[in-house]
């Protein structure tokens, strides 16, 4: 039997090309394909971010040549993302800040605002807690540190462990703006890096104070009423209750009427849209 | 050319080889050979030398940034090379300017980056990094070295052929899983069993660290400690020693150089978690206050940049001081790589003589 020919070394360095070659060509077709789909790219907020994920779904089924991706990293992040063009829609929940709305103009980003929902920030404690009622000078005074003790306020005797969102989070900022003012946190507040786990700690912390949005409430937690007001649907949208903020939707420009992009941004106006950040637990914008 | 010769002779009846020929072939001769051993080597040079510089680069990177932080160069004095004073001015200055900015960042505690008027204190970030990385060394290298002993002279081949990859698999554990088992799982039932207020602190990051850090740590020390091999211990049997004496005295000295190494990667595993101790120890930039008290929440350098990297603005104060906490973690683990080597360094002198 005739002993099979090793390939020389030119013949392995032409098929090795031709190989490649047939991987390049095969390789610009798949991306040929991908390219008839719409791609809307949303960064943002852990708080729209579940929102931004149900529209996208809900869009994506009415219009399957659409695919809409959604991160959730961070208002800080969304805003970012859409000054350096990375995505289409930056979902946050609070306005711009100078420094970020500057750096956009800079980049020739004009950014657009929709408010597509509210939110409240509630303070959470653990459901064995006495405690119902707080004032925002109170939630003041325990997270910069000044009550230490559950029984300063009328509670057992244990210290208080506050649980924060991280600095980088849109919760915090309202936060900070609608109940620290100029103090700061105490050292010893405890951050964590998003509303599940804001929950899950207060959930399993007797002595533990955190504060989650309206969305993350369940009977897991007890919700307290600040100043008198309780958290609810009526008194976020009024504006009533203190600690409440509106939820947005940035863009780069108002987008051209009748793109996809300018449908997904007036969905939150439609009746499906409205359903979504209901069952979401936010509250819609308009109140008829 | 000279291997049709060969074949020619070959053929002729002759000697395989070329016996008047000289072993080493000039250029002119072997082209081909020349040519292929030289950039067969520049080519490996090349790949060395692409990983070097790659550390090189990150350390530039870095180091770039964080001098910004320390000094600003537009508060300098003017330099003009040419006269004496000018530049001993502006030296002055940039020293005087470094050695406040890092007394600021070594010296404070508080941390509030973000403030109105921002405080940039890294000592507590520091000495929460210690606290959590000494914390898992003390856990986890007793047990591992332990089970690493125990594993390779003690229980019998079979168990050894099970056991191992079954510790291996905890190091292919994701960390996000870990960090998930310490908030969900540990804190709250360290809150339960030791009566402490908070469950995500020191010591529950200290021990999910360790355990990151014990499959590496029995690995590596399990695989040195088979290496010493069988002479050394039968010569230790024979001259009357008990088991205990032989893997105390015998084996274990033998094999310190790899048990070091693997404390070392333990160490490294350790110190460069960021998304466990971003979960399980609670990131309150405090020192604890009676200084023993692991129960406290405290929070390291990898969590501080992981955690407030991705909303600062580039270029900003709050930007460069991330950075200089970034050069501080790399001296940490250089000190520490440091503290290591010189006691591999005396206990090799100590102990090896012989080698």
């Amino acid at each position: 039997m005739e002993r099979k020919r090793k390939m020389s070394g030119t013949e392995m360095v032409l098929v090795t090309t031709g190989i490649a070659a047939l991987m390049a060509v095969a390789a610009c077709f798949a991306m040929g394909a991908e390219t008839q789909k719409q791609t809307l790219q949303i960064e943002g907020s852990t708080t729209v971010g579940p929102i931004a994920e149900a529209f996208a779904e809900a869009f994506m089924k009415a219009n399957p040549k659409v695919q809409i991706t959604v991160k959730a990293t961070g208002s800080g992040d969304g805003a970012a993302a859409l000054i350096d063009g990375r995505c289409q829609i930056a979902t946050m929940s609070r306005f711009m800040k100078d420094t970020e709305f500057q750096k956009a103009v800079e980049k020739k980003v004009l950014p657009a605002l929709h408010t597509i929902a509210m939110d409240g920030v509630c303070p959470v404690v653990h459901p064995s807690n006495p405690l119902k009622a707080i004032t925002r000078s109170q939630l003041r005074d325990i997270c910069s540190g000044k009550i230490a003790n559950w029984k300063d306020l009328g509670g057992p005797d244990m210290p208080i462990v506050v649980i924060s969102r991280d600095t980088s989070s849109g919760t915090y900022e309202v936060f900070a703006e609608k109940v620290m003012g100029k103090d700061k946190m105490s050292e010893k507040v405890e951050y964590v890096n998003s509303n599940p786990q804001a929950h899950a700690r207060v959930k399993t912390t007797a002595g533990a104070i955190g504060y989650v949005g309206l969305g993350f409430l369940d009977t897991s937690v007890k919700a307290l009423t600040v100043d008198g007001v309780a958290p609810s649907r009526k008194t976020i949208a009024t504006g009533v209750y203190p600690i409440s903020r509106p939820l947005f939707f940035f863009t780069n420009g108002y987008p051209e009427l009748g793109t996809t992009l300018h449908a997904f941004c007036t969905f939150y106006l439609t009746e499906k849209g409205q359903e979504i950040i209901e069952a979401k637990g936010f509250i819609p914008m308009t109140s008829y | 050319m000279g291997r049709v010769a060969d074949a020619l002779r070959l053929k002729q009846g002759g000697a395989a080889a070329d016996f008047d020929r000289p072993l080493l072939l000039t250029p002119g001769e072997n082209l081909a050979g020349y040519i292929g051993s030289h950039a067969g080597r520049a080519a490996l040079f090349l790949v060395t030398a692409t990983s070097v510089v790659a550390v090189l680069l990150i350390f530039v990177f870095i180091i770039r940034e964080a001098l910004a932080f320390f000094v600003d160069p537009a508060a300098l004095p003017p330099l003009d090379w040419t006269s004496a004073g000018s530049a001993f001015a502006w030296t002055w200055a940039a020293l005087s300017s470094i050695g406040a900015r890092l007394a600021e960042l070594l010296g404070g505690t508080q941390w509030y980056p973000e403030a109105a008027n921002p405080e940039f204190g890294a000592l507590s970030i520091l000495v929460g990094s210690l606290y959590v990385t000494g914390g898992a060394l003390l856990i986890a290298v007793p047990v591992g070295l332990l089970a690493a002993v125990c594993l390779s002279d003690i229980l019998p081949f079979a168990a050894r052929q099970t056991v191992k990859p079954l510790v291996e698999i905890l190091a292919a554990i994701p960390s996000v899983a870990y960090g998930f088992f310490a908030v969900l799982v540990l804190a709250p039932w360290m809150q339960e069993h030791l009566h402490i207020s908070t469950g995500t602190n020191a010591l529950n990051a200290a021990i999910i660290l360790a355990v990151m850090a014990i499959p590496t740590i029995v690995s590596v020390s399990e695989d040195s400690l088979t290496a010493v091999g069988r002479e050394l211990r039968e010569a230790s049997y024979a001259c009357g020693a008990t088991r205990a004496e032989t893997m105390v005295k015998v084996v274990i000295p033998a094999a310190h150089s790899g048990i070091i190494a693997a404390v070392i990667l333990g160490m490294m595993r350790a110190i460069g978690e960021t998304m466990v101790v971003w979960m399980a120890s609670g990131n309150a930039a405090q020192i604890p206050s009676p200084w023993w008290d692991l129960t406290q929440s405290v929070r390291t350098m990898t969590a501080t940049i992981a955690g407030e990297m991705g909303e600062t603005p580039q270029g900003s104060d709050h930007y460069r001081a991330l950075f200089a906490i970034g050069l501080l973690l790399l001296a940490f683990t250089f000190a520490l790589n440091l503290v290591t080597e010189h006691f591999l360094h005396r206990v090799r002198r100590a102990g090896g003589a012989s080698r």
